[in-house]
């Protein structure tokens, strides 16, 4: 059904990624294919990137090197402009699974800032909430527009111009006006989170709410169906493939608003504030890291809404 | 029929005696807040008169135009009777000062971020991803690979990439474009692989059945019929660019800029000025996706989604 929303409006990225997903059985090879080709570029840009760095080396050094040695070095900097998949895999491994979660420290158990775990965490709770909150706040509005004409006329025109507006650069600022006035922690990420998903949450609703067709809305009425009853048995069921459509948009949404919102701010804990340090310190390995984390996450949190939007929707009974 | 007049014209007439009510209520609690609700509630009734009593195009006009003033006033007001720290809310009166004080300035952020960062990483990065979907739309095998891929990595926080790629090409204006390039390159690759594939299979066995060639299929049916697709990636795309152009510069940029301009000004908690620049970033976001969308409307004046209902 999803399918059927005009080009003007239709998702981003975000929204096809689960179809992505279900095309991975039928082929895989071609995707191990070019996923193979985007390693091996990226090797070779590796080397020839790095290579600077390791020929001045030599040279400062009066080192006697063979090709194979020098492409070696490349591959194993410390600070490499461009670090290896192995180096970043490696380093992923080390800061998650040979990092403990919690560490004891006078006494007492708290969480360890080595723990890409817990930066990811520290990113992943205010993603959450203000996603949820967004979300509610989204589809009570849309249920408002759907239902008040002054609503529609007044809230809609705005809703759709504020896509255009390019809002998430200015998510570090809400951060220092709300921690100004007091308010720190979880509650400022996530506000930036919920206004995020809020709008297009609030779109594909509106537009979900109004896609039952005048056959249907005159067969309720037929039926002598009052407004409640239209919009619990028809309204509502049938929004429900546009508003997982606009979720998936509105959670990546809501991820990218927090790590930018980690940026300028000076946050200690967070990927964002992985990427900062890491881009302060030229702890390049620590960046890609950083980048990963943050690409499963999205990766993560996309799909399992896929998961639950192909269950529900079979439970629904709409056809896929 | 008529039960439901009459329960509209209850509730019509029930409207103003609850505002009344909530104006009066607040008051007692605080008369600024009565001040505040008063505004509110008039400008909520004034536009639900209008739009239950007059149609057509002017009221589609109108009432928008007053929310938007009635959410303006609110916030002066807000502003004006609770004395709110300029640090904390500047109200609008003020920061349109600033930003006709300051228009020299901001004209040099919006020339850096916009003109040279944020639109040269646009036509780079839509050209060559439109370029990539018709070296790809000959080989259905990259495109099952490069598709899923292409999707995946269009849903990542991309913008994660603005430290690596402000380390390899430096502060200049060069860096943002790389950052936007990156950000742009794969919703629109998804988008022109969609499109190239849209035209139907009977239309391209006529086009076969003239023996047309594969430019002039490409030019007479492929392209057209993609149009809609490409102008939907490029329209995700405006905003795409502008957020990359400016999330890039907050990772180091030249002393100009609109990223640097508002990372430096919120250090310095010169609110209204980052107001300003968040002003000119609405209005080029809003003008940059205008502007593309009316070229839709004049190339793909044929699409159901253009009709006007």
């Amino acid at each position: 059904m999803s399918a059927a929303v005009d080009p003007a409006t239709r998702p981003g990225g975000a929204g096809l990624l689960s179809r992505g997903v279900s095309a991975v059985g039928r082929s895989l090879l071609p995707i191990l294919v070019v996923v193979g080709v985007i390693v091996a570029l990226w090797y070779a840009a590796a080397i020839m990137m790095n290579r600077a760095w390791t020929l001045d080396q030599i040279e400062r050094r009066g080192l006697e090197m063979t090709t194979s040695e020098i492409i070696a070095d490349t591959l194993s900097q410390e600070r490499p402009v461009l670090p290896t998949p192995v180096q970043v895999a490696t380093e992923l491994w080390n800061t998650t699974m040979g990092e403990p979660i919690l560490r004891e420290r006078r006494g007492e158990y708290r969480p360890n800032p080595r723990s890409l775990f817990f930066h990811a965490w520290q990113t992943l709770a205010p993603t959450m909430l203000g996603f949820a909150l967004g979300t509610l706040g989204g589809i009570l509005l849309a249920v408002g527009i759907v239902h008040n004409r002054a609503m529609d006329l007044s809230v809609m025109p705005w809703a759709i111009a504020s896509q255009t507006i390019p809002i998430l650069a200015i998510a570090p600022m809400i951060i220092v006006v709300l921690n100004s006035i007091g308010l720190e922690g979880l509650l400022p990420k996530s506000l930036i989170s919920a206004y995020l998903s809020f709008f297009p949450v609030v779109v594909g609703m509106v537009k979900g709410l109004r896609s039952p067709s005048g056959m249907d809305l005159d067969l309720l009425r037929t039926y002598s169906a009052s407004g409640g009853e239209t919009f619990w048995k028809l309204r509502l069921p049938a929004s429900v493939p546009f508003l997982f459509a606009s979720l998936k948009v509105g959670i990546a949404a809501a991820l990218v608003g927090t790590i930018v919102a980690e940026l300028p701010t000076g946050a200690r804990f967070g990927l964002g504030a992985r990427l900062l340090t890491g881009s302060y310190y030229g702890q390049t390995i620590q960046i890609w890291s950083a980048l990963f984390m943050a690409a499963i996450c999205a990766a993560a949190l996309v799909g399992i809404l896929g998961l639950i939007e192909r269950l529900v929707l079979k439970r629904m009974g709409f056809a896929r | 029929m008529r039960a439901a007049m009459q329960q509209s014209l209850v509730r019509s007439g029930m409207m103003p005696a609850v505002g009344v009510a909530l104006v009066l209520l607040g008051a007692l609690v605080d008369w600024r807040l009565g001040a505040i609700l008063a505004l509110w509630i008039g400008a909520w009734l004034v536009n639900v008169l209008i739009s239950n009593t007059a149609r057509g195009g002017g009221v589609r006009f109108l009432v928008p135009v007053i929310f938007g003033a009635t959410l303006l006033g609110l916030w002066e007001l807000a502003v004006r009777l609770f004395e709110i720290s300029p640090i904390i809310l500047p109200a609008p009166s003020v920061i349109a000062e600033t930003f006709a004080a300051n228009t020299d300035i901001l004209w040099a952020d919006f020339q850096q971020t916009i003109l040279k960062g944020a639109l040269a990483g646009y036509l780079i990065g839509c050209g060559a991803a439109f370029l990539t979907a018709l070296l790809i739309d000959r080989s259905p095998f990259l495109q099952r690979g490069l598709l899923p891929v292409g999707n995946f990595i269009a849903a990542l926080p991309i913008v994660g990439t603005a430290p690596i790629l402000v380390m390899w090409f430096g502060f200049g204006w060069q860096s943002k474009a790389a950052v936007v390039v990156a950000m742009v390159f794969f919703p629109m690759l998804v988008n022109a692989v969609q499109g190239l594939k849209a035209s139907e299979p009977m239309q391209r066995d006529l086009m076969h059945t003239y023996a047309a060639s594969y430019g002039q299929s490409l030019m007479k049916l492929r392209l057209p019929t993609a149009l809609p697709f490409l102008f939907n990636g490029l329209k995700i795309c405006t905003t795409l660019a502008l957020i990359g152009a400016i999330v890039a510069e907050f990772f180091g940029s030249p002393t100009v800029g609109m990223g640097f301009r508002i990372k430096i000004e919120v250090g310095r908690l010169a609110m209204d000025m980052v107001w300003a620049e968040i002003a000119v970033a609405a209005l080029a976001g809003s003008g940059f996706y205008g502007l593309v969308a009316l070229i839709e409307r004049k190339t793909t004046f044929w699409h159901p989604s253009q009709r006007r209902g």
